[in-house]
């Protein structure tokens, strides 16, 4: 997969994503259009490989070649104990042993795996669909003209702008259960505080809350470009036409934002499935893994529980990525048939 | 604070641009007799736009506000609700002077600096390989660079920190730059071809005719066009490097060798609790990156919708 730059695939002369103006007339000295003669092929060949080269050797040597090590560690019984280690100057040999699927049977036969996955696909499902909603809400309301749009702007993106581990230290602050601000609010008010993080569901309704503020801008930005690039014409038409705003949104707004949207809903949801920092810094994970993701709990296994256990860990990273490839398949899918070529 | 957010949204109807939306249930509250041009907004609609942008722009700021009044505040009152009674520098003192702060910003911006030139360059003459030429392996590229998004630390994790460790790199800033390459580089040269394909291929036509080959083309003609693009590139670099959490707590672990990110988690953990240098820690942090943010949001707007949509 890694190599696939080297598989001698056709060249497709058909209209993919291409520059416009790459078909047309052919042209003696254009690069790719037609069929120019081969020397220029092999010319423009050359160059297009040169300058992919260092892109592909990057994948290929770490993210190919680590991908196809965690495969076999993943089959392998390999912790803390028996993985090449050194000590001082002596380094001691690996002596874990390929174990077969042995480690995916113990996973998927266990209840922790599919709580986590349910967790995890209700966790992204809610951050997306909140995330998109409100961003293409504000991202309408700031599509016009009005005194102090700017200074909106500038106020609803910052989120984006400081470090999310920033942010997420603010928000342990104001969740703290014992003296955080929101807490003391609620207490002013004569309600009882609430157990942010150490609540099972109030811990997931906080990180859902804290990664929908980190994410609302960048959906935010995105929407808007989308929804400038809609021609004014159109709403106008509508309008005489005697279209409520309502159906305006419905038959202009949404249409026009789709090929945006589902681009950034794709990421998204690839974003939040992995998103890590979030659930790692506010919660651990806790509390008793209630709002551990499937990344995190990967994590976990790897690096903070005694013995390390790599293999378990490998195993959890290579089902969460056959997980995404099957989503990101079906996504493919229902593109193709609502007409979109990929 | 987190249902806020939703009711902010939720019991809203979506506004559109046009004549007033009842606001809040009043239909045809107070509607004056005199009839609205066109796009005129109504004094209720102009009220409720302005109040939920208000909400959302408290909401959005008050977190990162919070962290920057608490950090001039003494240790013990942190956790008061009043706004800075005595006003004091002393987290920051502390956390200058007697912290290794400096050294992580050190190690941070070395990590960043590398990761950001190397990773702009390369996935930018991918970005422009891939607008430009049809060769053998394009789509198969394209899709391995689609997936290699996809890819979760969680599979990468593991066998790169044996890998490391194998090769004594853990506790190196070339763990980390090299690592942070594979989450930027797919992702930017996707975004650099969305940018470079709305550049006209005149201009490279015309450069290939004035006799200067793809190489010269790109560096002299295309660059210096695309710099929105580099800016939007380089700033996602950046953030990526900047804010990275989980190869920076796995691979860094000394003292000295930490990140700013692994460095503000040794704050406030199990073991401590300090709140008030956290805060002054976290503002350092965080001011340069919205410095950098404040340069490159110019382009990002444009930036993010010429990567995302296909031309």
């Amino acid at each position: 997969m890694a190599d696939a730059v080297h598989t001698p695939s056709t060249p497709t002369p058909e209209p993919g994503p291409a520059p416009a103006g790459a078909e047309g007339a052919p042209r003696a000295r254009r690069p790719g259009a037609g069929r120019p003669p081969l020397r220029h092929r092999l010319g423009d060949y050359w160059y297009a490989w040169a300058m992919i080269a260092p892109v592909v050797a990057v994948i290929t040597v770490i993210i190919g070649w680590p991908l196809v090590r965690g495969v076999y560690l993943s089959l392998t019984d390999a912790d803390e104990s028996n993985v090449e280690r050194r000590i001082g100057v002596n380094t001691i040999e690996a002596t874990y042993e390929f174990v077969g699927l042995e480690n995916y049977k113990d996973i998927l036969t266990d209840n922790t795996f599919w709580d986590r996955l349910g967790w995890t696909v209700l966790w992204t499902v809610a951050c997306v669909g909140i995330t998109f909603c409100i961003g293409l809400g504000l991202a309408n309301m700031l599509n016009r003209a009005f005194r102090g749009r700017t200074l909106y702007r500038m106020a609803l993106i910052l989120p984006w702008a400081i470090p999310a581990f920033v942010s997420i230290f603010a928000w342990r602050m104001l969740f703290n259960e014992r003296n955080g601000i929101l807490n003391g609010m609620l207490e002013k008010g004569g309600i009882e505080g609430i157990a942010w993080l150490s609540d099972p569901t109030w811990a997931k309704i906080a990180v859902i809350g804290v990664n929908v503020w980190l994410g609302v801008p960048f959906m935010l930005i995105a929407m808007l470009g989308a929804l400038q690039s809609i021609p004014a014409e159109q709403y106008e038409a509508a309008e005489m036409d005697g279209a409520n705003p309502w159906q305006r949104f419905r038959n202009i707004t949404l249409p026009g934002v789709r090929p945006v949207a589902m681009t950034v809903v794709l990421l998204s949801t690839i974003w939040t499935f992995n998103m890590f920092p979030v659930i790692f810094l506010l919660t651990r994970g806790g509390p008793a893994g209630s709002t551990d993701i499937l990344v995190t709990e990967a994590y976990r296994l790897a690096f903070i529980a005694s013995p390390r256990d790599f293999a378990s860990s490998a195993a959890w990273g290579v089902l969460i990525l056959l997980l995404l490839v099957l989503f990101a398949i079906a996504y493919r899918r229902a593109l193709r048939r609502q007409g979109e070529v990929w | 604070m987190a249902t806020d957010t939703t009711r902010v949204d939720g019991s809203e109807p979506l506004p559109v641009p046009g004549p007033a939306r009842p606001a809040g249930g009043g239909r045809d509250a107070g509607r004056p007799r005199r009839v609205r041009r066109r796009g005129e907004r109504g004094p209720l609609a102009s009220f409720g736009l302005h109040a939920t942008l208000l909400v959302a722009a408290v909401i959005a700021v008050f977190p990162p506000l919070w962290l920057l009044v608490t950090s001039f505040k003494p240790k013990s009152e942190t956790f008061s609700l009043s706004l800075i009674a005595d006003f004091t520098t002393d987290n920051y003192d502390h956390v200058i002077n007697n912290t290794a702060f400096l050294t992580w910003f050190g190690n941070s911006v070395l990590i960043v600096a590398i990761t950001t030139v190397i990773g702009v360059l390369i996935s930018s003459t991918t970005g422009y390989a891939l607008s430009r030429f049809r060769f053998p392996g394009m789509r198969s590229l394209m899709w391995t660079l689609l997936i290699t998004q996809m890819f979760p630390m969680a599979v990468l994790i593991v066998p790169l920190y044996n890998l490391m460790a194998r090769y004594g790199l853990l506790n190196q800033p070339v763990a980390l730059i090299v690592t942070y390459l594979t989450i930027a580089v797919p992702f930017c040269a996707w975004m650099m071809k969305g940018f470079f394909d709305t550049i006209p291929i005149s201009i490279d036509e015309s450069g290939r005719v004035d006799g200067l080959n793809p190489f010269g083309t790109f560096w002299r003609l295309i660059m210096p066009l695309a710099r929105p693009g580099l800016a939007v590139t380089g700033f996602y670099t950046f953030v990526t490097a900047w804010a990275e959490v989980a190869y920076a707590t796995a691979f860094m672990t000394g003292e000295d060798n930490l990140t700013l990110a692994g460095g503000l988690q040794t704050f406030v953990n199990q073991h401590t609790q300090d709140w008030h240098l956290m805060t002054a820690a976290a503002v350092l942090i965080a001011v340069p990156a919205t410095l950098v943010f404040g340069y490159a949001q110019r382009h990002l707007q444009s930036g993010l919708t010429a990567g995302a949509t296909k031309s």
